[in-house]
């Protein structure tokens, strides 16, 4: 990987849940436009890890992180950065659907307008650009003024992608996005990955490990708390290098 | 195969239960012929007045025990005037506690101000009363109100409300001491349902960049509406048929004003003050006929809540 | 945010114009969104310091006035008339009385008729009905249940007496123990009753040895929140227990501390509003007690699962 391409670089990153040390010197570098799999059992702290991204867990009093996350070169965990403006350029789908309540539309406009100042044409057409990235437009595009929760759990969840991609942020954090959709929502879902890979860069916590083969390019298998192995999908996956991955992947354990 | 065809015994556990479901039932029944029975009760008791006056009483500002003329316009207004007054101020520094609570309160104090909230729930109005009669009204009297008018009494549109003598007791006193009582019910009905909004969601607006502020406008109110209004209207039950914290401060005067800080009367003061000592002929009936729209007005308000809440909740099932 | 984040990668979207840079993105609206959310929430902060502050104050004041009150005299002596020496003993005597009988006869109407809402109530008119009815007595002024008891039975029985007032301060306890009782059987997992069932138990032992055993503390932790009410209340003792001087029967109006309370603090004499100050102390002590038992409980309760 040469310098240019990494879009997220982890350092020597310790989370604390109180006095529980739940991320142990964690050292990562994630590719710009690749997508990235974090597999591991669960409690091993690749949700903790993901929610670092953005901040998300400072929402809950008593967690705190140390070391730096290099968002383009900034540390994002500095106290000078603003994490509204933070959240904002990181988007994240989580573990179920979680439409607004409110209309499909304003579901979609809800991010925008925080920071966007936008025309009413000029939303419409956001709305719509976004719905298509999300493969959600064909569905959807009669019923705009719908409740968002009249949908089905698979386009909900996209629902919640294109909300997440409607701020056209830098990078996309997927929280098991799948993990409460069947087959063929899943299989959906998986297909978006691919696209929108062109566009985000993309960090994606899963434990189905064919999931993480299919849509990823790099995988990280993390383990009580410390990272374990990282590198290519392809690599992890046929040839890993340490004894633990391979007994996990394999099924040996976990 | 004996004990399945003992049929002296089976019969014997089928009478018992449906006596036993017939008993339950019976007490459900109970509780529903209870309001037909308050209901039919007070309109007998009421009836004296209500042939008399008809739908004058309805109309009319008198009360007069000596010459047995009387009207309910008085304590209906004043009724409705101080739980106005009380939702005015209650209902955004409940929600303001609430967003306390469940948003910005360190972890530390979250118990603790949570569990004082709900206690100060469990104070006997009648304390309320007597606080407000004996300290705040003399306090309120001296300093605050003499200031009030001077600063605000000859403001045009509002003016006409803060004028006349600066007693202390009476409308507002009443609607603010009201508001303070309401104010623990709404804000931990208001807390219990912010409560329950899925951290998810929030997450999920937070993550798009949002501040505290727009997660609970966009997101936490439109969820628990339901929730929300129906603890206003708890209040607002509360405040319209609360005595004894309006009979201390309201000052029981009969005659109507327009000025907030003048003496008026509620429904429940009349009754809480005159019923004891009505004699004439019509005095008691007038006074049980005000018991009867007081719980006309409550029932009304307390069954558009119910209603308004089934609706939301139909619209939310036929949406999802 | 610094220059840094300013500088993005090459935008890669075809279908969109480019992505606008940070700043232009952000400057007037954030500065106004950071402005309304500091705004609202120091209102909010300033909403609890203005609840805190009457309740500190209220409470301030029934400590200080109240504990002045407070003597041996209070617990051993009846009321007084004005000017002389006196206690409130005929009166706490009488709250105890009317709030003993009044929860027996409603706790045992309220569980029942909650077992009914739960158990039976899915289908027909009647289980919705009544929930609806006694979300209303719920919150119906308890002044009104009190005129109901004066035409029901004061007016019938010729006087005033403390079993009317024991019976208005039932109406006030049943709604409450409807509810929690329906609620807390609701949480009784299905499974239990089938587990019941399944051993070929009838409904009605299902229910009395099962069911509701297991619904027991919360149920108690209702009746306790129910108790707390009623002994607090005024109102609906006004016109039906009414007050009395001295030592009386259940079946003559009977002195209670709400009532002795109003007319003393109503009154011009300094003595008297220092009793009432002493009565309105102990009622509180007692309701919040309550109050915290009752919660305690049902804390108890939810650890337990």
């Amino acid at each position: 990987m040469n310098e240019q391409a990494i879009k997220l670089k982890v350092k020597d990153l310790n989370f604390y849940y109180g006095n529980f040390l739940a991320l142990k010197k964690v050292n990562l570098d994630i590719p710009a436009g690749k997508v990235t799999a974090f597999i591991g059992p669960s409690g091993c702290g690749k949700s903790t890890l993901l929610r670092t991204f953005n901040r998300m867990f400072e929402l809950y009093p008593g967690m705190r992180a140390e070391g730096e996350i290099l968002l383009d070169n900034q540390n994002i965990l500095a106290k000078s950065v603003d994490v509204n403006m933070l959240r904002a350029s990181v988007g994240m789908v989580f573990q179920k659907p979680t439409p607004f309540p409110m209309s499909i539309y304003d579901n979609i406009t809800f991010g925008v307008k925080l920071y966007e100042n936008l025309s009413r044409s000029e939303m419409d057409d956001r709305v719509e650009w976004a719905l298509r990235k999300a493969a959600l437009w064909n569905e959807v595009k009669d019923k705009l003024k719908q409740s968002g929760n009249s949908l089905s759990g698979g386009q909900q969840q996209r629902l919640c992608i294109a909300r997440g991609v409607a701020t056209r942020p830098e990078v996309l954090l997927l929280d098991e996005p799948t993990s409460a959709l069947d087959p063929i929502s899943t299989a959906h879902i998986e297909e978006l990955i691919h696209e929108l890979k062109q566009d985000y860069t993309i960090a994606i916590v899963t434990h189905n490990m064919q999931q993480a083969a299919r849509v990823s390019d790099y995988t990280a298998y993390m383990y009580l708390g410390e990272l374990m192995e990282f590198g290519a999908t392809d690599d992890i996956f046929t040839a890993p290098k340490r004894k633990e991955t391979e007994d996990y992947i394999t099924g040996k354990f976990g | 195969m004996e004990k399945l065809s003992n049929s002296a015994n089976l019969k014997r556990q089928m009478m018992l239960d449906s006596l036993f479901r017939m008993t339950t039932r019976f007490f459900a029944f109970l509780v529903l012929a209870l309001l037909v029975g308050i209901l039919i009760s007070l309109v007998i008791g009421a009836m004296p007045s209500i042939r008399h006056f008809g739908w004058g009483f309805l109309t009319s500002t008198e009360w007069d025990p000596v010459t047995e003329n009387f009207g309910a316009v008085v304590p209906i207004f004043g009724t409705l005037v101080t739980s106005f007054i009380a939702l005015l101020i209650g209902v955004p520094v409940s929600f303001g506690i609430a967003i306390f609570l469940t948003e910005i309160c360190p972890p530390l104090l979250k118990r603790p101000l949570g569990i004082a909230v709900e206690l100060l729930a469990g104070i006997p109005s009648i304390i309320y009363g007597m606080w407000g009669l004996f300290v705040f009204a003399p306090l309120f009297g001296d300093h605050v109100q003499p200031w009030i008018m001077e600063n605000l009494g000859e403001w045009p549109l509002i003016g006409f409300l803060f004028q006349g003598a600066p007693m202390g007791i009476g409308i507002f006193t009443a609607g603010l001491i009201l508001a303070i009582m309401v104010i623990p019910f709404i804000a931990s009905v208001m807390r219990d349902v912010f409560e329950v909004v899925p951290p998810m969601l929030k997450e999920s607006a937070y993550g798009l960049g949002g501040t505290t502020w727009e997660v609970i406008r966009n997101v936490v109110l439109p969820y628990t509406k339901t929730g929300v209004i129906g603890g206003i209207m708890l209040g607002l039950g509360r405040a319209l048929g609360e005595t004894m914290a309006v009979t201390f401060v309201i000052g029981n005067s009969t005659n109507l004003s327009s000025s907030l800080f003048d003496p008026g009367n509620s429904i429940a003061s009349a009754l809480a003050n005159e019923f004891a000592e009505a004699t004439g002929e019509f005095h008691m009936a007038a006074l049980i006929e005000l018991g009867l729209i007081l719980f006309f007005i409550t029932f009304v308000v307390l069954s558009c809540s119910k209603l308004l809440l089934l609706q939301l909740k139909k619209q939310e099932g036929r949406n999802s | 945010m610094t220059t840094t984040l300013t500088a993005r990668s090459p935008n890669t979207d075809r279908t969109m114009s480019a992505r606008p840079s940070k700043n232009s993105r952000n400057n007037a609206i954030y500065a106004r969104r950071r402005f309304v959310n500091g705004f609202n929430m120091t209102a909010s902060l300033l909403a609890m310091g203005f609840g805190l502050f009457w309740l500190a104050w209220i409470l301030y004041t029934l400590l200080v006035h109240g504990l002045a009150g407070m003597s041996v005299d209070v617990f051993t002596k009846i009321t007084p008339p004005p000017g002389s020496e006196g206690g409130l003993i005929n009166a706490i005597a009488g709250s105890l009385k009317m709030t003993f009988f009044g929860t027996l006869l409603g706790t045992p109407i309220g569980i029942l008729a909650g077992v009914y809402l739960a158990e039976f109530g899915e289908r027909g008119w009647l289980a919705p009905a009544t929930r609806f009815i006694n979300d209303i007595l719920l919150s119906a002024p308890s002044i009104v249940i009190g005129l109901f008891i004066y035409e029901m039975y004061v007016v019938t029985m010729g006087h005033f007496s403390g079993w009317a007032g024991a019976l208005a301060l039932s109406l006030l306890v049943i709604p409450v123990v409807v509810r929690t009782t329906e609620n807390m059987l609701r949480l009784v997992p299905n499974s239990l009753r089938e587990a019941a069932i399944a051993l070929g138990a009838p409904q009605w032992k299902v229910t009395m040895y099962v069911t509701l055993r297991s619904a027991k503390a919360g149920v108690i932790t209702g009746i306790l929140l129910a108790v707390a009410r009623i002994s607090g209340e005024t109102a609906p003792l006004l016109f039906t227990a009414l007050n009395n001087q001295f030592w009386s029967g259940m079946n003559q109006p009977m002195a209670n501390l709400p009532i002795v309370i109003f007319q003393f603090a109503m009154s011009p004499y300094e003595d008297w509003h220092a009793l009432a100050w002493a009565g309105a102390l102990l009622i509180t002590l007692s309701v919040l007690t309550l109050n915290i038992v009752a919660r305690w409980l049902g804390s108890q309760k939810s650890q337990s699962h």
